[in-house]
C-alpha cells in the first residue's frame, strides 16, 4: 500500500500537466505513450492500402450515421410528396420516400448519400487490393495466416455491407438486384424456397425485406466489421509490420519511421487526404441517382442495368453460364423422388455458387497450400518482390483474370452496344476467356516474372547500361555498364529461390501417394527458377574480357561489361 | 554474362557454384541518410513552413465554402440548384479535408526528420511464456476438476449442446412456408387481361400486329399483396401474324388470332423479360440476356434461362375483351426445388 502511494510524488505545474496527470494516472497513459510513441513502421506505399479500407471505414460510419436519422426503412405505401416533381403523387414505399427527401429535400443530403456511396465502393476496392498486395508480397506467410483469414473475413463481410446497403433505397434498380437474389435462393436444392420464404418474410418482394436488410446493414455487419477491425489491428501490432528485403533490414528487425511525430503524422494526414479525395468526387460526380429509377415495381425494368462493381462477378457469372446447349439439353434437371419430381437448376446453381465456392476457398486456403507446397515453416518477417516468386504472382494474375471475365460480362450488354457488336458474340468470347484466360494469363505473368528476375540478375553481375558507347583500339564498339552500388546489388540479390523437392523413398523403397503430389507440385511450382547472383559468380565476370585490351582509364567502367 | 537459358525448364545453371566464397551477398546496411533540401537551406526550410501554412489556410477557405452552399444556396425544386449546392458542399469539404490532410503530410515529408529507425523484433511466443502458460493452464483444469468429474463434464457438454436450439427455433416466424403459393397467380378464368398499370382492359381489336402490352390481371391494383401478386402475375401480350406461330399439340387454342400472351417473369431468376424485338419475334431479358423465341412457344435460344416463358392461355369474352382461359399451367418465374 505505502509503495504504491510513495511514486504518487509528481506534482505538475501547468494546467495541462495537471489534466493530463489525472487522466495518466486513472488509465496508466504513460505505459500505453512508452509502448507506442516511438513504435516503428516501415514505409512503402503499397502499405496505404489497409489504411485506406480503414478510412473509408470510418468516413461510413460518419456518413451513414447522418443517414440513418432521416431515413426510414418501412415499405409501407405513401404517395411522394416531396421536392422533386416528376415523382410527385407517384405511389411508392415509404423507404423510397425518404431516401428521395434526402436527396431533395435535406440540405447536404444528397453529398451524404454520394460519399457514403462511393466510400462504400472505395472500402471494397481497398479491401481487395490490401489483399492482392499481401497476397503478392507473400505478406500472409508464418506466422500472419491467421490474419489473412481475417482479412477474408472482413472481405466477405465488405460484401455483405455494400450488398445490403444497396438494397436500402427500395428504388427499381435495386429491387431488380432483390429480385435476382430472391430467383438465385430459390435454386438452392431441398432448402432454397424456404430460405427465400424467411428471407423476404413470405413471397418476394414482401413488406419485411428493407426492414431486414436495415438492421444487417446498420447493426449487425458493421458490428462484425469493427470487431474484426480490432482483431486485425491487434495482430498487426503482435507481429510488428512486415517489410520490403532491402539494405539494413533484417528478419529480425523493423526499419523505418517512429509512430510519433512522422508516422502519426503521414497516416493521419492521409485520413484527411481520403476524405477529401472522397469528398471532391460526391462533388462532382453523381452515383445512383434513384429518382431517374423509379420505386420498385416487378414489371419494368431499365436496359444496361449493372450492379455496384463488387457484385459485378457474381453477376457476370450468371449471364455467362449458358442454360441450354443445343436444341434438346438443359441445365434443369427434373429429378424424380418417391414423393415426387423436384427440379435442380444448375444453370443458376453453377454460375452462383461455383466461382465463389473456388475463389474464397482457395483465398482462405492460400497460406496453407503454400506452406505444404514449399514445407517453409519458418517466419517470414521480409515481403517477396512478386517477381521472385513467380509461380505464385502467376496462380495470382490468372485469379484476377478469371474474376474480371466475370466482372466484364456484367456489362455484356453494355460492351455490344457502345462498341457495335453483337451481343451474343461478347458472350461467346467471355464464355472462352473465363476458361483460357486464366491459363493464359498464368503462362504469360510467370514468364514476365522470371523475365524481370533474369534482368535483376543482368543488373547485380553487370551494372547498368551507361548508354556511353565506347570505340576500343582495334575498333570494336562496346557499350560502358556501370556497377550498381552495394546497397542496390543487395536489393537485387536478397531472396530465395526454391528448388523443386524430390519425393524422398522410404526404408522399404517406396514413394507415398502424398509424397508423389507433392513432387509434382513442388516441380510445377519451382523448376522454372532463377537463383539471385552470388558474390563468386559477381568476381567470376569482373574477370570476363576487355579489360586487358582497353585503355587504362576506362578498364574499371569497361570491366563491368 | 548471364545464360540466356535461366528460368527455361530443366535448367537449374544459376543455383551457386560450389566452392564459391559466399553464397549470398551480406547485408550492407542501411545507407547513408541524404539530407532533404530543406535540411540545408534554411530559405527552403521556410519555405516549406509557408506551404503548411498556405495548405492549412485552404482548408479554412474549404470550410467557409462549405458555409457558404448550405446557406446561401437555397433550394428551389430544380435539379440545377440542388448540384450546384452539392457542388459547393462537396468541394468544401474536399478543401477543408485536403488542405489539412496534404498540409500534415506535407510537413511530416519535408520538415520531420526523416531518419529510418531500426528496432528489433520479438518472438511471438518466447517459451519460457509457453511453459508458464501450459502449468497455469494445466492448474486451473486442475482445480476445476473437469478431468477427474466426467459425469459434470458429459452432462454439461450435452447442455451446452442443446442450449442453442431453441436460438435458432425462434426464428421459425421469419416468414410462412411456401405451400402452393408459388404455383398460383391471379389468373384464372374469365380474368381480363388489363393494361400496366393503369388497369384498363384490352379489346383484341386493340393489339394490331406487331404491337405488345404490359398485362396485368383485372382488379390487380385493387388486392391487398399487389407486389406480390404483380410479381407472379404480370404478362407480356403480343400479336403476330398467326402463320409465325408454331403452337403444339394441345396448344393451339392458347392464342386468339395470332395474339398471345406469356409470364413476364423470366424462368432464370426472375427479371421482368421486357425486351420485344418486333422484327425477329423475341423477347430479351434485360438482366442476363436470356432470349426467347416467340415463334417456338418462347423457347430459350440464347442465354442462361433453361426453361421457356410459361404460355397464358387467353380467349375473348362476349364484349370483345381478351381473357384468361384459365392459370398458367405452369410455375412462372425462377425454378425452385419443389417446382417439378
Amino acid at each position: 500500500m505505502s509503495s504504491s502511494t510513495a511514486t504518487h510524488t509528481y506534482t505538475p505545474k501547468t494546467r495541462v500537466g495537471k489534466v493530463t496527470d489525472y487522466v495518466d494516472s486513472r488509465v496508466g497513459g504513460s505505459g500505453i505513450v512508452k509502448e507506442f510513441g516511438r513504435k516503428i513502421f516501415p514505409d512503402h506505399w503499397t502499405f496505404m492500402f489497409g489504411e485506406v479500407a480503414l478510412y473509408t471505414f470510418v468516413i461510413l460510419l460518419i456518413s451513414g450515421t447522418f443517414l440513418t436519422f432521416f431515413y426510414d426503412p418501412s415499405m409501407a405505401e405513401t404517395h411522394y410528396e416531396g421536392s422533386y416533381l416528376p415523382l410527385r403523387g407517384v405511389e411508392m414505399s415509404v423507404a423510397y420516400a425518404s431516401s428521395l427527401d434526402i436527396s431533395f429535400d435535406i440540405r447536404g443530403g444528397l453529398f451524404m448519400r454520394q460519399i457514403h456511396h462511393w466510400a462504400a465502393l472505395l472500402f471494397v476496392a481497398s479491401v481487395a487490393v490490401h489483399m492482392l498486395r499481401v497476397f503478392f508480397t507473400g505478406a500472409f506467410r508464418r506466422p500472419r495466416e491467421f490474419n489473412w483469414v481475417v482479412g477474408c473475413v472482413l472481405l466477405i463481410l465488405s460484401l455483405a455491407a455494400g450488398f445490403t446497403g444497396y438494397s436500402l433505397p427500395d428504388d427499381l434498380l435495386s429491387g431488380n438486384g432483390l429480385r435476382i437474389i430472391d430467383g438465385v435462393m430459390k435454386a438452392i436444392p431441398v432448402v432454397g424456397t424456404y430460405l427465400s420464404f424467411f428471407l423476404f418474410g413470405g413471397e418476394f418482394p414482401g413488406t419485411m425485406i428493407i426492414g431486414r436488410l436495415y438492421v444487417l446493414h446498420i447493426l449487425l455487419i458493421p458490428a462484425v466489421i469493427l470487431l474484426m477491425i480490432g482483431i486485425h489491428l491487434f495482430m498487426v501490432v503482435l507481429h510488428k509490420h512486415s517489410q520490403f528485403p532491402g539494405p539494413g533490414r533484417t528478419n529480425t528487425n523493423v526499419v523505418g519511421y517512429p509512430v510519433g511525430p512522422v508516422y502519426a503524422a503521414k497516416a493521419g494526414g492521409f485520413f484527411f487526404i481520403v476524405f477529401g479525395v472522397l469528398a471532391a468526387i460526391a462533388a462532382a460526380f453523381t452515383i445512383n441517382p434513384i429518382w431517374n429509377y423509379g420505386p420498385y415495381d416487378p414489371s419494368p425494368v431499365s436496359a444496361g442495368t449493372q450492379p455496384d462493381w463488387y457484385i459485378g462477378w457474381v453477376d457476370g457469372a450468371l449471364r455467362l453460364m449458358p442454360g441450354t446447349l443445343g436444341d434438346n439439353f438443359d441445365f434443369e434437371f427434373m429429378i424424380p423422388f418417391p414423393w415426387g419430381v423436384n427440379a435442380l437448376s444448375l444453370n443458376v446453381l453453377i454460375p452462383a455458387l461455383v466461382p465463389a465456392i473456388i475463389v474464397f476457398t482457395a483465398m482462405f486456403l492460400w497460406p496453407w497450400i503454400e506452406a505444404w507446397v514449399t514445407k517453409d515453416k519458418r517466419e517470414h518477417h521480409l515481403l517477396n518482390r512478386p517477381r521472385n516468386a513467380p509461380t505464385r504472382t502467376a496462380i495470382g494474375v490468372a485469379g484476377i483474370t478469371f474474376y474480371c471475365v466475370m466482372w466484364a460480362a456484367a456489362s455484356s450488354d453494355l460492351i455490344a452496344t457502345h462498341f457495335l457488336v453483337s451481343l451474343n458474340d461478347v458472350l461467346y468470347w467471355l464464355r472462352f476467356l473465363v476458361i483460357f484466360g486464366p491459363i493464359l494469363a498464368f503462362m504469360v505473368s510467370r514468364r514476365i516474372s522470371l523475365a524481370l528476375q533474369r534482368k535483376d540478375r543482368e543488373i547485380a553481375l553487370h551494372g547498368r547500361e551507361t548508354g556511353r558507347i565506347v570505340r576500343l583500339p582495334h575498333g570494336e564498339f562496346i557499350e560502358v555498364h556501370e556497377q550498381v552500388d552495394d546497397y542496390k546489388r543487395y536489393k537485387l540479390t536478397a531472396f530465395e529461390s526454391p528448388e523443386v523437392m524430390v519425393p524422398t523413398p522410404d526404408e522399404n523403397g517406396k514413394v507415398g501417394l502424398v509424397d508423389k503430389v507433392h513432387g509434382r507440385v513442388s516441380r510445377f511450382f519451382f523448376e522454372d527458377r532463377v537463383a539471385p547472383v552470388t558474390p563468386k559468380e559477381l568476381a567470376t565476370s569482373h574477370g570476363d574480357h576487355h579489360s586487358e585490351i582497353a585503355g587504362a582509364k576506362d578498364r574499371e567502367s569497361i570491366a563491368s561489361h | 554474362m548471364a545464360d540466356s537459358s535461366h528460368g527455361a525448364p530443366g535448367t537449374s545453371v544459376t543455383v551457386a557454384a560450389p566452392g564459391g566464397e559466399l553464397d549470398e551477398f551480406q547485408n550492407p546496411g542501411l545507407p547513408p541518410h541524404r539530407p532533404r533540401l530543406a535540411d540545408r537551406d534554411p530559405k527552403a526550410e521556410k519555405r516549406a513552413e509557408r506551404q503548411v501554412a498556405l495548405l492549412f489556410a485552404i482548408s479554412v477557405v474549404g470550410t467557409l465554402l462549405f458555409f457558404v452552399g448550405y446557406f446561401f444556396i437555397p433550394l428551389d425544386q430544380t435539379i440545377e440548384r440542388l448540384r450546384l449546392q452539392n457542388l459547393m458542399l462537396g468541394l468544401g469539404t474536399a478543401f477543408a479535408m485536403l488542405g489539412i490532410g496534404v498540409g500534415i503530410v506535407h510537413w511530416a515529408k519535408t520538415l520531420m526528420p526523416d531518419h529510418e529507425v531500426t528496432e528489433s523484433r520479438h518472438e511471438v511466443r518466447p517459451e519460457q511464456d509457453r511453459q508458464d502458460a501450459e502449468k497455469i493452464v494445466n492448474d486451473i483444469l486442475e482445480e476445476s476438476g473437469i478431468k477427474r468429474r466426467p459425469l459434470i463434464r458429459n452432462t454439461l457438454l450435452g447442455a451446452a449442446i442443446l442450449a442453442p436450439l431453441p436460438a435458432i427455433a425462434i426464428f421459425r416466424d421469419l416468414g410462412p412456408l411456401p405451400g402452393n403459393s408459388l404455383k398460383q397467380t391471379m389468373w384464372d378464368t374469365g380474368v381480363r387481361l388489363t393494361r400496366d398499370p393503369s388497369g384498363t382492359p384490352i379489346r383484341a381489336s386493340d393489339v394490331t400486329v406487331g404491337s405488345a402490352f404490359h398485362v396485368i390481371p383485372e382488379g390487380l391494383n385493387e388486392v391487398e399483396n399487389k407486389l406480390e401478386e404483380k410479381a407472379k402475375a404480370v404478362v407480356l401480350l403480343m400479336r403476330l401474324d398467326p402463320e409465325e406461330l408454331n403452337p403444339s399439340p394441345g396448344r393451339e387454342n392458347w392464342g386468339y388470332d395470332g395474339i398471345v400472351a406469356y409470364s413476364k417473369i423470366c424462368t432464370h431468376v426472375g427479371c421482368p423479360v421486357a425486351l420485344y424485338e418486333q422484327q425477329t419475334h423475341h423477347l430479351l431479358c434485360p438482366c442476363h440476356q436470356s432470349t426467347f423465341d416467340l415463334e417456338q412457344e418462347c423457347k430459350v435460344i440464347f442465354g442462361p434461362a433453361a426453361r421457356p416463358l410459361p404460355q397464358l392461355p387467353i380467349e375473348i369474352d362476349d364484349e370483345g375483351y381478351l381473357v384468361a382461359s384459365s392459370d398458367f399451367q405452369e410455375p412462372v418465374g425462377p425454378s425452385f426445388w419443389e417446382r417439378g
